[in-house]
């Protein structure tokens, strides 16, 4: 054996080639994944899990949820009996929230209030990503003359402005919840289609799409098992993200008195009466304008952690 | 390719003023019942002079035809429930107090959400960034009544620093343009600091170092031009914004502008002046939003060499 090191020999004994045995290299064993796979909306879910903002805002909203379906209930008050004795009561063990000016019990209201909020937000998201992804998927997917004609007229809705369309078509057509759901979502699409036909446009072209064409894939097998399945991901962040706008949206046009009519009160209704009686009665703000903000938080946090969690770019 | 983009642009503009103008008409057609039936029986034949004095005999596509001819000419029609005063009156009167916070609002928006964004950028990932965003977080999330109503309570009834409404002298401004701006900020301030850390990371600003520029010349030239530049896009939504606010600051604040005369026309359920004044607001929007178009496609060289920029919402 060389020794590389002259004045300390590594040993005195000498080695033999008898006494080494060859191991043999197991390509299966090399091959043998180790570490469970998972799949990207594992990963998705591992990265969103470790994100304590949209931890945060996914607990509040579930609390919110719960909250809207069991508030009214867990309250021996109803949102809509007047009370002329106790009116303007401040928060206190009989009435939690305390009352409105009439004596109606704020509790049982404010989630009411919640309640049509998270109607309005959730259902107006739900047809702004039908229509959206609907009319963006036929953009993107067929492309051509068609995408040029139909971006165009998504262009011209688009700068029409739309808080002004929606105060103009629930001030003729009477405010109710349908009316404001409707309202919001004349202009409230069209994001959703832009951001789908983006999409489309992106993946039709790739090389597995290519690679699955030329190996006689359908259209539809093509558009559900590689163009829908790869950009669910910006979806789901724009539907996250529409929800708290069309919130928003809704407390905007009650403040204005174009919300859900009497007895029946939204944050925006709440807050607007509570602003004429804000000197003497603070607190009667206090619980409506917390609600909303921490629901919009919530969405806007959740949303935003969201969209780091489903963007491969910001993987570490 | 510069005439062409502007050409474009001038072609939606107007077509965009179009639609709006014809939504209205539409909207305002559709109502049930005509203007006069709240007056309390008038003989028929005096009607039908009221309605021929107003033009509402005619058929329906000579009303359109009118009322698009009167708009060109800048005529908005009478106040339905005000009948001596034009709705141009209405706007003339009210617009400037709108006119005067909402300038304030935008410089002050511009300004501190651009910063709040650099300083984020600057120090990606550290403390100053994480509570810039969390700052801006919470201002995208709290409602502008929201905000206003707790700047009121607060700074005017509980701790009266300032007058609780009103508009007359320079520090009334405050309480308005914080509640008008705080969405705004927050919306620029992030859009910048995402700007900004791209900018940061990209190639040529690493050219640009390597090549032996001082940090002060790459900033300059480099990260400073093609860092800001998408906040110019964000002039249209930030007019949006700004007037959208309005609605609700100024009825808050008891500021006479053009957002409070709007609330109280829908609150009277004054049509005609619903319909001028949304108009009115539609011209102030689309033009903010045409002003943007074409200031892009000057500052950015992209668009004048005609290479299409893909859509991204």
């Amino acid at each position: 054996m060389i020794s590389f090191n002259k004045q300390r020999p590594l040993s005195d004994k000498q080695y033999s080639a008898e006494q080494f045995t060859k191991v043999p290299i197991d390509e299966h064993a090399a091959e043998a994944i180790e570490r469970e796979s998972i799949s990207a909306w594992r990963d998705a879910w591992y990265r969103l899990r470790s994100n304590v903002g949209a931890m945060f805002g996914l607990s509040i909203l579930v609390l919110l949820i719960v909250m809207a379906f069991i508030g009214p209930l867990i309250t021996p008050y109803d949102y809509y009996t007047n009370n002329l004795e106790l009116t303007n009561q401040p928060p206190s063990a009989e009435h939690w929230f305390g009352t409105d000016d009439l004596g109606r019990d704020m509790f049982a209201r404010t989630w009411m209030g919640a309640r049509i909020s998270l109607i309005v937000g959730f259902s107006a998201a739900l047809i702004n990503l039908i229509i959206g992804v609907i009319y963006g998927g036929i953009m993107g997917y067929i492309g051509g003359r068609l995408d040029d004609v139909m971006n165009k007229i998504s262009e011209i809705i688009y700068s029409v402005p739309d808080m002004l369309v929606a105060i103009l078509l629930v001030v003729v057509l009477e405010p109710s919840l349908f009316t404001i759901i409707m309202a919001l979502c004349i202009t409230g699409w069209i994001n959703m289609s832009w951001i789908v036909r983006g999409q489309m446009m992106q993946l039709k072209n790739q090389e597995y799409v290519l690679a699955s064409r030329s190996l006689g894939a359908s259209g539809t097998r093509i558009l559900f098992r590689h163009l829908v399945p790869n950009s669910l991901g910006p979806i789901i962040v724009t539907l996250t993200l529409a929800v708290p706008t069309a919130i928003f949206s809704e407390a905007v046009l009650s403040f204005l008195g174009l919300g859900v009519q009497l007895p029946a009160a939204s944050w925006g209704t709440m807050i607007n009466d509570a602003l004429k009686a804000m000197i003497l009665y603070p607190w009667r703000m206090l619980f409506p304008a917390i609600l909303i903000s921490l629901t919009m938080l919530a969405f806007n946090m959740f949303g935003d952690g969201l969209r780091d969690a489903l963007d491969p770019k910001l993987k570490k | 390719m510069m005439t062409r983009y502007i050409l474009n642009k001038v072609f939606f503009f107007i077509l965009s003023l179009f639609m709006l103008a014809s939504i209205t008409f539409m909207l305002m057609k559709s109502i049930p019942g005509d203007p006069f039936m709240s007056e309390k029986n008038i003989p028929p034949e005096i009607k039908a002079r009221i309605m021929a004095h107003y033009g509402l005999d005619k058929p329906i596509h000579e009303q359109y035809g009118i009322y698009l001819s009167n708009l060109v000419q800048g005529n908005l029609g009478i106040s339905m429930k005000m009948q001596d005063r034009e709705v141009v009156e209405f706007i003339r009167d009210s617009f400037p107090f709108s006119m005067k916070l909402g300038i304030v609002a935008v410089i002050v928006s511009v300004l501190i959400g651009v910063t709040l964004g650099m300083t984020a950028a600057f120090n990606h990932r550290k403390m100053l960034d994480t509570s810039a965003m969390v700052l801006a977080v919470v201002g995208v999330s709290v409602p502008s009544f929201v905000m206003a109503s707790i700047l009121q309570w607060l700074l005017g009834v509980k701790f009266p620093i300032f007058n609780v409404v009103g508009l007359q002298e320079a520090k009334d401004y405050v309480l308005p343009t914080i509640a008008l701006a705080a969405l705004p900020i927050a919306f620029i301030a992030r859009l910048t600091r995402s700007n900004m850390l791209e900018v940061l990371h990209s190639d040529y600003i690493k050219t640009a170092r390597s090549k032996g520029l001082s940090t002060w010349t790459v900033m300059q030239r480099h990260v400073l031009r093609n860092g800001i530049l998408p906040v110019v896009t964000y002039l249209g939504p930030l007019t949006a914004n700004v007037i959208t606010g309005s609605f609700i600051i100024e009825q808050i604040f008891g500021i006479a502008g053009l957002g409070k005369i709007y609330v109280m026309s829908i609150g009277n359920r004054d049509y005609s002046l619903i319909m001028g004044i949304t108009i009115f607001y539609g011209l102030i929007l689309m033009s903010a939003r045409f002003i943007t178009d074409l200031a892009y496609g000057f500052i950015d060289p992209r668009i004048k060499l005609g290479k299409r920029k893909e859509k991204a919402a």
